[in-house]
């Protein structure tokens, strides 16, 4: 559904999705980079299970939420990709503690 | 957006458009009587935006037993009065009455509280309702996730919680549906009264009105003198901590941590004496976290999303106060610390009392202002 407007200079960053290896750009929030490869839920709403997706892209409306190298409920759309980030997406309703 | 500056003249004015204001004032409209609610701005304390939306019984009413007793109507009247205000407005307010704890996590924690609620039972005429101390083991298999330095605590059936941002959206939504105008910027300096009429006086216009009901919060300390009428009030800070949402797991309210219906925890309860909302003290955020983690240690990863403090209403005795003027037939005060507890009675009791112009003595007579005079200085 998405794609890049243009060739960017930026050089490739590799980080994983759910264990799979995936190339972002340098630059990219988590979001983009998760929206960029297609992932699609990216959470199940903590209480009704609903699947959820990056929307505001700016902060506000905490639906982009996912585990980045193990820690939980980080919002994807305020954090740059790093090399070698472990991403995974949150589809099962997220607990307290586990 | 255009103000309503028409010379309407109102049944009744209620000053205050938080949740006790609100309540009135929907209640009123009700029954059918031509209501204003005057509210200040959004530099206003507001209390109602700040609270920790428990609907609460234990620990309510040592030293005044009558204050146990209003409370307890007030929940066990809750579920009727939601069921009303939800099928006229919509909104669900999320009111579950689980019953509630008050966790111990000491010996002398749990033997202060077992006192407390023993002199608090102990009082002549106190209204009954079930209460108990439990061990540990009792906690627990109510509350699995306790942790193990939890010794004990307090439970009682009719303690709960509510959505308290949507209970106060469906009050709103209610004063519409029942033709209530809601004056936003009208900040009350003076009242007057001339020929049975009472003339409210704001930077926006004048408001006039047949009946007035003070339910400002703190601010009736200020307002209650304008008519005649009483309301010392000693205000404190608090502070709360809310998290990031989690799947459902606690399933019964703690006084000081409670899971929202949208999965959020909410950590509070603090208690300073301090009326600036602008800042807060991390120690006791600290503090509150801490004893929040020690109580269910599943806490201890959850982010937090946000923390405020806000300035609770608080009487300087701590219970309500609802008083006509003798010297302004007409004009009503009404203050109390729990907007939220006390909403199903504020709504469903206390207007028809207003509206036939009678505070009921059998059932609010304990509230009077007057009891403040007798430590006054002859």
């Amino acid at each position: 559904m998405f794609r890049r407007l243009l060739d960017t200079p930026q050089r490739a960053v590799t980080v994983t999705i759910d264990g799979c290896t995936v190339e972002a750009r340098l630059g990219d929030s988590v979001a983009a980079a998760l929206l960029a490869a297609g992932t699609r839920p990216t959470r199940a709403s903590p209480v009704g299970g609903a699947p959820r997706a990056p929307y505001c892209m700016m902060g506000v409306c905490f639906e982009c939420l996912v585990t980045i190298d193990g820690v939980g409920n980080r919002q994807s759309c305020l954090i740059p990709v790093a090399e070698g980030m472990a991403i995974e997406t949150q589809t099962e309703r997220r607990e307290a503690g586990r | 957006m255009t103000q309503t500056r028409t010379r309407t003249d109102y049944d009744v004015a209620v000053v205050g458009g938080g949740l006790l204001g609100s309540a009135i004032a929907w209640g009123l409209a009700r029954l059918g009587e031509k209501v204003a609610v005057l509210d200040e701005g959004d530099r206003a304390t507001r209390a109602s935006r700040g609270n920790f939306a428990l609907v609460w019984v234990q620990s309510k009413g040592l030293g005044m037993p009558e204050y146990a007793g209003w409370t307890v109507r007030s929940s066990n009247d809750y579920a009727a009065f939601v069921d009303e205000l939800e099928r006229e407005t919509g909104i669900a307010v999320s009111h579950e009455r689980p019953g509630g704890f008050h966790l111990a996590l000491s010996e002398e924690e749990l033997e202060a509280r077992a006192l407390q609620m023993k002199r608090l039972h102990n009082q002549t005429g106190i209204v009954q309702y079930e209460t108990e101390i439990l061990d540990a083991a009792e906690v627990k298999r109510m509350l699995p996730d306790i942790g193990p330095q939890v010794v004990g605590g307090s439970y009682c059936p009719l303690d709960g919680h509510v959505n308290s941002q949507q209970l106060l959206r469906a009050f709103h939504i209610g004063l519409h549906h029942n033709d209530a105008h809601y004056l936003p910027g009208y900040r009350v300096e003076a009242i007057d009264r001339t020929a049975g009429m009472f003339a409210l006086r704001t930077p926006l216009g004048d408001v006039h009105a047949a009946k007035v009901v003070l339910a400002a919060g703190n601010a009736n300390q200020r307002l209650a003198p304008l008519v005649g009428l009483r309301a010392p009030m000693r205000p404190e800070r608090g502070q709360i901590i809310v998290t990031e949402r989690v799947q459902p797991f606690l399933k019964h309210p703690v006084v000081t941590v409670r899971q929202t219906n949208e999965g959020s925890i909410m950590i509070g309860d603090s208690k300073e004496d301090s009326t600036d909302d602008r800042g807060m003290s991390m120690n006791i955020n600290a503090t509150m976290a801490d004893r929040a983690v020690r109580m269910f240690p599943r806490l201890a990863n959850l982010n937090v999303v946000r923390t405020w403090s806000a300035i609770r209403v608080m009487t300087e005795d701590g219970f309500p106060i609802y008083e006509q003027s003798h010297t302004h037939p007409g004009a009503f005060v009404a203050c109390c610390h729990s907007g939220v507890t006390l909403a199903a009675v504020h709504a469903m009791t206390l207007p028809s009392m207003i509206a036939e112009g009678v505070l009921d003595p059998a059932l609010v007579g304990a509230f009077t202002a007057r009891r403040f005079d007798v430590s006054t200085p002859a």
